[in-house]
C-alpha cells in the first residue's frame, strides 16, 4: 500500500497535510500521535469513509482514492466496534459476506472458520450486548477477517478495554497478525501499545507524519523532538550542531553526538539534544568517569517508583531527569546532594528543535 | 519518493471526486427531506402566511373579507376592552392554573425522584397514561362528574354541605386545565430532580444548612430549568386552550381560544381572529424560546 | 443517602399528596367507566346497571358513521405523516442539505402551535385553495375526508419527526460506517443497520401520530365537511347540547381506543427497556 501526497481538508482546516507512507505486504504498522493528530483521518481514507482531498492512495498497485469503502479491499476494526446490535455474533460475523453475495454454504462454512479463529466458538448465537468487551472486539475482528481482505484497519482497537484486558488483547492481535498474514494497519495514541505491537510506526503530529521506523528506531533515533517527547521521556538540552557529530550545548560544554542523518538537521542549526532519563548515570560529584561528556548539578527530588527511582537533577540553566533502577548495590542520593551526571556519547539523539 | 507522471491530474480527480462525492451527500440529503418539505411548505407555511395577510385586510358589511385596503385595525381592536378583558382573563387563567400545577406537582416529582427504580417507573407510567388518554374524553368526565345532580354534588350534599354548583365558572374551567396539563408539569420537574446531585445537598448540610434551608438554597435553584420549563409547558397550552374553556365554562367565560373560533365560525370577522391567532402564536414562540434557553431541550 | 433523609412529617405528607395525585388523575376516568353503566337517564346519577347506552350506539347510524370516518382519517393520515416523518428525521440527523435549518425550525412550529391557530390557518387555507382552484379549472372543491387528513398529516409530521429524531441521535452512526466498510451499498446500509435500529422510534411516532389524530377536536371542526364528521367532533357538539347516558357510552369507547394505544406504546417501551438491560450485562 502507498500513499503519496495525500491531504484532506474539512473546509480550512487541514486534517492531514502531505502524507507519503508506503506499507509492506504483512506488515503490522502503527500511526500514532495525539488526539486530532490526523491519524484517524488517515486511517478514514485508506478505508473509503473519506476521500482524500488531494493525492494518491494505491493498494497493490491499483489506485483506490475515490472508491467507496464498500469496493474495497479493505476492512475496518472500528473503535467501539461498532457490532450491529440487532444481529447475533453470527449474522454479525457474516453480514460483510452476505453483502458481497457469497454463495450461503461458503458463508456458513466461513463464518464459522473465522469465529473459531478468534477462539469464540460457541458464541454464535449471542447479541455483541451480551458479551464482554474482549469477545465484543474479537467478534469484530471476525467480521472483519472473515472478508479476506488484503489490510485490515483497526481504529484504537484496544482503547476500550481495561489495562489487564489490554495487554491479553495485543499478545492475541500480534499472534493473529502472524496468523492471516495479512497488512494490519492500527491507529493509536498509547505509545507502549504502538511500540509492542508493530513492526513499524509512523508517528503523526498536526495533519503531518513526522517519522516513520521500527519501534528502536523510533525510540532511538527520533528525528523531532515531538517524536522524541511522545514516545517515552527525554530531557532536551538546547544548542548548536558544530560538525556532524559534535553539538555545543547552551552551557558552552560540547558533546560528542552519533553521526546526524543528512535531511534531519545540518551544521550550524539550533538543535536539542535529546536524552532519556534511564539512560543517563548518576553517581556522587567528581565521580563521573574520564572522557565522558558529564554535567553536574543539586538534587532537587527523589521520586520512588519501586522498581526504579527518579531524581530531578537542577543545573544552574535547566533540569534534567534521571531514572537509575532501585538496586542496593546502587547509592541513593538524598535532595540537597551534588551529583555527577554522565551517559555514552550513542545513548544521545540530536533532534530537531 | 517517486513522482507521478499523472500526479497533477490525479489530484485533479480526487478532488473532483471529493467534491462530487459531497454532492451527491447533500443532493440525498435533500431528496430525503424534499416530500416532507414541501409538505409542510404548502398545507402549513402557506397557510401562515395566509393567516398573516388576512390579519392586515378589512372585513366588509356583508362579513366577507376584502383583501385589499390594507391596515392595522384589526391589531388596534385588540385594545378595545371586550377583546382586552378576554385576553387578560385567559391570562389570568392560565397562571392559576400553572400555580396549582407546580404546587401539586413539585411535591410529586420530589416523591417519585426519591423512590426505588421499580415505584418511580410504576409512578411515571401512572402519570403518562391519562396524559395519552383521549383529550376530549377526560374534559368529558369533569363535566359529568361537576354536573348539578352529579356525583360530586351529590356527595357534597350528603354530607351537609349542600350541592355544589361550580360546573360552568372559573373553577371548573381550572379544574379542567390542571387535570389536562399536570402531567406536562410532572415529567420535566421529575427530570430535572432526578438529575440532581445529592451530593450537593449533603454538602449543604454538611455546612450546617437545615433541611427547609438546603432545599430553598440548593434543591429550588439547581431544578429551576425543570420549573421553568413545567410552567412553560403548562402555561402556553392553557393560554390557547378551546375544548376545556367551552366543555367545563360553558361558553360564559369566553377566553381566547374561543373568542378567536367565534370570530371565524360566527361572528365572520376573519382580520381580528387572525390578528389574535397571530398574537397568540407569538406568545408561544417566545415562551418556545425562553423554554430552550432554561435547558428545556434536555428536559 | 443522607441528602434524601427527609423528616417523617415531611415523608408523610409527600406521600399522601403524592396518593391524591394519581387519585385525582384517575378517579374522574373511572367514575366515568362506572357511570356509563348506569340505569338512570341522568348521566351522572347511579340507578342500577345495565349495558343499555352500549347497545343503543350500535343502533346509532350517526356515531357509526363518525367512527369509521376517524378510523379512516387516523390510519391514513399515521400512514402518510409516518413516511414523511421519519424521512425528514434521516435527512436531519444524518445529512447536511441546503435549507436544512429552515426545514428544522418549520418543522418544530407544528408543535409548539396553538391548535386554534393551526384551526384558523387550515381553515383559511382551504378557502383560498378552493376559490382558486374554483377560478383556474371551474372545479367546486369542499371541504372533507381529504381536508380532515391533509391537516392532521400538517401537524403529525413534526411530531413522528421528532420521535424519530431522537432514536436515530441514540444511534451510533459508525454502525452505518461499519456496514458500509463490509461492503453494503447505501440501500443495504439503510435496510438491514438503519432501519431496523430505529424500527422501534418509527412505531412509537406513528402511536403517538394514531393518538393526536383521534384526539383532535379543534383542527378537525374547522376543516371538516358536512358529510365527513369525526368522531371527536360529533362527540364535542353532543356534549355542547348536554350530557347523556350515550355520550357516556361512547366516551368509555374511546377511552378504550385510547388505552389500547397506551398499552402498546408502554410494551414498545418495555420492549426496548428489557434490551436495554440486556445490554448492559
Amino acid at each position: 500500500m502507498s500513499l503519496r501526497a495525500v491531504s484532506k481538508h474539512f473546509d480550512d482546516v487541514v486534517a492531514v497535510d502531505s502524507v507519503d507512507l508506503d506499507i509492506g505486504d504483512g506488515e503490522f504498522f502503527a500511526l500514532l500521535g495525539p488526539s486530532g493528530c490526523g491519524k484517524t483521518t488517515t486511517l478514514r481514507m485508506i478505508a473509503g469513509l473519506e476521500i482524500p482531498s488531494a493525492g494518491s492512495l494505491k493498494i497493490f498497485g491499483s489506485e483506490v482514492g475515490p472508491l467507496p469503502p464498500n469496493r474495497r479491499p479493505v476492512n475496518t476494526v472500528f473503535q467501539n466496534y461498532a457490532l450491529f446490535p440487532h444481529m447475533s455474533v453470527a449474522d454479525n460475523v457474516g453480514f460483510g459476506l452476505r453483502m458481497s453475495k457469497t454463495p450461503k454454504a461458503d458463508v456458513a462454512r466461513r463464518v464459522s472458520e473465522a469465529i473459531s479463529l478468534v477462539r469464540m466458538g460457541g458464541m454464535e448465537n449471542r447479541r455483541p450486548a451480551q458479551l464482554s468487551g474482549g469477545q465484543q472486539q474479537r467478534v469484530a475482528l471476525a467480521r472483519a477477517l472473515v472478508n479476506r481482505p488484503k489490510v485490515l484497519l483497526l481504529d484504537e482497537p484496544l482503547a476500550a478495554l481495561d489495562l489487564k484486558l489490554r495487554q491479553e488483547m495485543q499478545f492475541e492481535l500480534k499472534q493473529l497478525q502472524r496468523e492471516v498474514g495479512i497488512t494490519f494497519v492500527f491507529v493509536t495514541h498509547d505509545q507502549e501499545e504502538a511500540l509492542a505491537l508493530s513492526d513499524r510506526i509512523g508517528v503523526m503530529d498536526s495533519g503531518r507524519l513526522l517519522q516513520v521506523g521500527t519501534p528502536e528506531e523510533i525510540y532511538d533515533a527520533p528525528v523531532d523532538r515531538f517524536v522524541a517527547d511522545f514516545i517515552g521521556r527525554s530531557n532536551f538540552l538546547a544548542g548548536t550542531l558544530e560538525a556532524h557529530d559534535r553539538v555545543c550545548l547552551a552551557n558552552g560544554d560540547r558533546v560528542t553526538v552519533p553521526s546526524v542523518a543528512d535531511g534531519v538537521v545540518s551544521v550550524g542549526d539550533a538543535v536539542q539534544v535529546s536524552l532519556r532519563p534511564e539512560r543517563v548515570m548518576i553517581d556522587r560529584a567528581g565521580a563521573a568517569p574520564e572522557g565522558h561528556a558529564s554535567l553536574e548539578g543539586e538534587v532537587a527530588t527523589v521520586t520512588f517508583l519501586g522498581n526504579s527511582i527518579v531524581y530531578r537533577v537542577a543545573l544552574d540553566w535547566m533540569t534534567i531527569e534521571v531514572e537509575t533502577d532501585h538496586r542496593p548495590d546502587l547509592d541513593r542520593h538524598e535532595v540537597g546532594d551534588r551529583v555527577a551526571m554522565w551517559w555514552r556519547d550513542d545513548a544521545i539523539a540530536v533532534v530537531r528543535p | 519518493m517517486t513522482v507521478l507522471p499523472d500526479a497533477d491530474a490525479l489530484e485533479t480527480a480526487l478532488g473532483e471526486a471529493e467534491r462530487r462525492g459531497e454532492v451527491a451527500e447533500r443532493r440525498r440529503g435533500l431528496l430525503l427531506a424534499l416530500p416532507s418539505f414541501a409538505y409542510m411548505v404548502l398545507f402549513f407555511a402557506v397557510p401562515l402566511v395566509i393567516v398573516l395577510v388576512y390579519s392586515f385586510a378589512t372585513r366588509t358589511s356583508s362579513g366577507s373579507t376584502a383583501l385589499s385596503d390594507w391596515n392595522l385595525e384589526a391589531y388596534r381592536k385588540l385594545g378595545e376592552p371586550i377583546v382586552r378583558n378576554v385576553v387578560i382573563r385567559s391570562v389570568v387563567l392560565a397562571l392559576i392554573t400553572t400555580v396549582l400545577c407546580l404546587v401539586i406537582a413539585y411535591p410529586f416529582a420530589y416523591f417519585c425522584a426519591t423512590r426505588s427504580a421499580t415505584v418511580r417507573n410504576l409512578l411515571l407510567v401512572a402519570v403518562m397514561i391519562p396524559f395519552w388518554t383521549n383529550f376530549l374524553v377526560r374534559n368529558y368526565a369533569w363535566r359529568l362528574l361537576l354536573s348539578s345532580g352529579g356525583p360530586i354534588s351529590s356527595f357534597t350534599e350528603s354530607i351537609g354541605l349542600g350541592p355544589t354548583e361550580i360546573l360552568f365558572t372559573k373553577t371548573a374551567v381550572v379544574i379542567g386545565l390542571v387535570y389536562a396539563y399536570l402531567p406536562f408539569m410532572i415529567l420535566p420537574l421529575f427530570a430535572s430532580i432526578d438529575r440532581l446531585d445529592w451530593r450537593l445537598v449533603e454538602a449543604s448540610r454538611d455546612l450546617y444548612a437545615s433541611g427547609p434551608a438546603s432545599f430553598r438554597k440548593v434543591v429550588l435553584p439547581l431544578t429551576m430549568p425543570g420549573v421553568i420549563a413545567g410552567s412553560i409547558l403548562v402555561f402556553v397550552p392553557s393560554m390557547g386552550a378551546y375544548v376545556t374553556p367551552e366543555l367545563l365554562g360553558g361558553g360564559k367565560e369566553t377566553l381566547l381560544g374561543s373568542y378567536i373560533v367565534t370570530q371565524f365560525l360566527t361572528a365572520r370577522n376573519w382580520p381580528v381572529g387572525a390578528s389574535l391567532s397571530f398574537v397568540l402564536m407569538a406568545v408561544m414562540l417566545v415562551s418556545t424560546i425562553i423554554y430552550f434557553r432554561a435547558g428545556g431541550k434536555n428536559l | 443517602m443522607s441528602g434524601r433523609s427527609i423528616a417523617p412529617t415531611t415523608r408523610w405528607l409527600l406521600r399522601s399528596n403524592s396518593a391524591l395525585v394519581i387519585a385525582f388523575l384517575y378517579a374522574p376516568i373511572i367514575l366515568l367507566a362506572v357511570y356509563s353503566f348506569s340505569g338512570s337517564r341522568i348521566p351522572g346519577e347511579w340507578g342500577g346497571f345495565t349495558t343499555e347506552w352500549y347497545a343503543r350506539l350500535f343502533d346509532d347510524s350517526r356515531i357509526q358513521k363518525t367512527i369509521g370516518v376517524s378510523v379512516r382519517v387516523a390510519l391514513v393520515s399515521t400512514v402518510i405523516a409516518t413516511v414523511l416523518g421519519t424521512m425528514s428525521a434521516l435527512a436531519l440527523e444524518r445529512f447536511k442539505f441546503r435549507g436544512r435549518r429552515v426545514f428544522d425550525a418549520l418543522l418544530y412550529l407544528p408543535i409548539i402551535i396553538p391548535d386554534v391557530t393551526m384551526a384558523v390557518m387550515m381553515l383559511m387555507f382551504f378557502t383560498q385553495a378552493f376559490d382558486l382552484v374554483d377560478l383556474l379549472f371551474g372545479l367546486g372543491l369542499s371541504k372533507g375526508f381529504a381536508t380532515i387528513v391533509v391537516s392532521h398529516v400538517a401537524f403529525n409530521i413534526a411530531f413522528v419527526s421528532v420521535v424519530v429524531r431522537a432514536r436515530i441521535a441514540g444511534m451510533d452512526a459508525t454502525l452505518e460506517q461499519a456496514a458500509a466498510d463490509l461492503y453494503a451499498n447505501r440501500w443495504q446500509a439503510f435496510r438491514y443497520v438503519t432501519l431496523p435500529l430505529i424500527a422501534p422510534g418509527v412505531l412509537g411516532g406513528a402511536l403517538l401520530a394514531i393518538t393526536l389524530s383521534l384526539d383532535d377536536v379543534v383542527v378537525t371542526q374547522f376543516v371538516a365537511g358536512p358529510g365527513s364528521t369525526t368522531l371527536p367532533v360529533y362527540v364535542f357538539s353532543l356534549i355542547r347540547k348536554g350530557v347523556t347516558p350515550t355520550i357516556n357510552a361512547v366516551s368509555v369507547i374511546m377511552l378504550l381506543a385510547s388505552l389500547t394505544l397506551v398499552a402498546g406504546s408502554v410494551a414498545l417501551q418495555r420492549a426496548q427497556a428489557v434490551r436495554g438491560r440486556t445490554n448492559s450485562e
